[in-house]
């Protein structure tokens, strides 16, 4: 068993365990705390799958800028504990199996086209599409208008939620 | 890379099964946000482990885009949250059903 199959099982092991326990705590700064938990191990699977500038990118942007955000509206709105048993247990247990079809399917899916087969993986290609290098290049040459785009995006993103916290409607 | 690229795909289905459970099984609006964070990385996952399999890095540019448009959603969500929570003063998305014919 080689140190990145071991790396890969306990990293996947935390993502997982920290989702499900994400969706069943019933206090929801817990969640949060766990869904931070998620995104870190994910930035350590996006190093082990040698994309250093997404692993960076994920534990600024996700676990820093968005969970924050995250847990400041939980402090400031203080939610009352949610109570997981309820009456409507029928429609819970019915999401509950149409989420596992889902899942279902998509296990079947991966394991009967073996994607894995018509891939070659070059060790040395890999790291390179992941540096802060390649991906800066392709982004102002390439895919320069997106990029601009996506500036927008986030201009109107604030705009809008500045007017939506702020005013009184409905 | 001796890690079959099943593994992840399989790692990343499980993440969006998580998710879609609990959007669909939570009443708390903030934790419905959060599960469909988790499906927004579950995707993520998907695309830098073909991106890092094949050798290109668009798809890690695609994460990119995908990381501005969920801080953007997250944004703009939770604003629309605190909103409803001035007014109707709940969380539940049960009671929040103003557009509900």
């Amino acid at each position: 068993m080689s140190l990145e199959l071991i790396l890969f099982i306990l990293l996947a092991a935390v993502a997982a365990v920290s989702g499900i326990l994400m969706i069943t705590r019933s206090n929801p700064i817990i969640a949060a705390l766990f869904l931070i938990l998620n995104f870190g191990s994910l930035a350590g699977l996006y190093l082990l799958l040698n994309a250093q500038f997404i692993a960076v990118v994920q534990v600024i942007v996700y676990a820093g800028a968005i969970m924050v955000l995250f847990l400041f509206v939980i402090m400031l709105l203080k939610p009352e504990h949610e109570n997981l048993v309820s009456k409507i247990i029928g429609i819970k247990t019915f999401s509950f199996v149409i989420a596992a079809l889902v899942f279902i399917q998509l296990a079947y899916l991966i394991f009967f086209s073996h994607p894995g087969s018509s891939l070659k993986p070059e060790t040395a290609a890999s790291v390179n599409a992941g540096t802060v290098e390649t991906i800066g290049r392709e982004l102002y040459t390439n895919y320069i208008l997106p990029f601009e785009a996506a500036g927008f995006l986030l201009l109107a993103a604030t705009i809008g939620a500045v007017v939506l916290a702020k005013k009184k409607f409905l | 890379m001796p890690i079959p690229i099943e593994y992840f795909l399989v790692l990343s289905a499980f993440m969006f099964f998580t998710g879609v459970a609990g959007v669909l099984t939570r009443r708390n609006a903030i934790v419905v946000f959060m599960s469909v964070e988790l499906m927004l990385n579950s995707a993520n996952l998907t695309l830098v482990a073909f991106s890092s399999y094949i050798g290109s890095p668009v798809g890690q540019l695609f994460v990119f885009f995908v990381m501005t448009v969920a801080a953007a959603e997250a944004a703009v969500g939770l604003a629309i949250i605190i909103a409803l929570f001035r007014n109707k003063l709940t969380m539940n998305i049960d009671e929040i059903n103003i557009l509900k014919w």
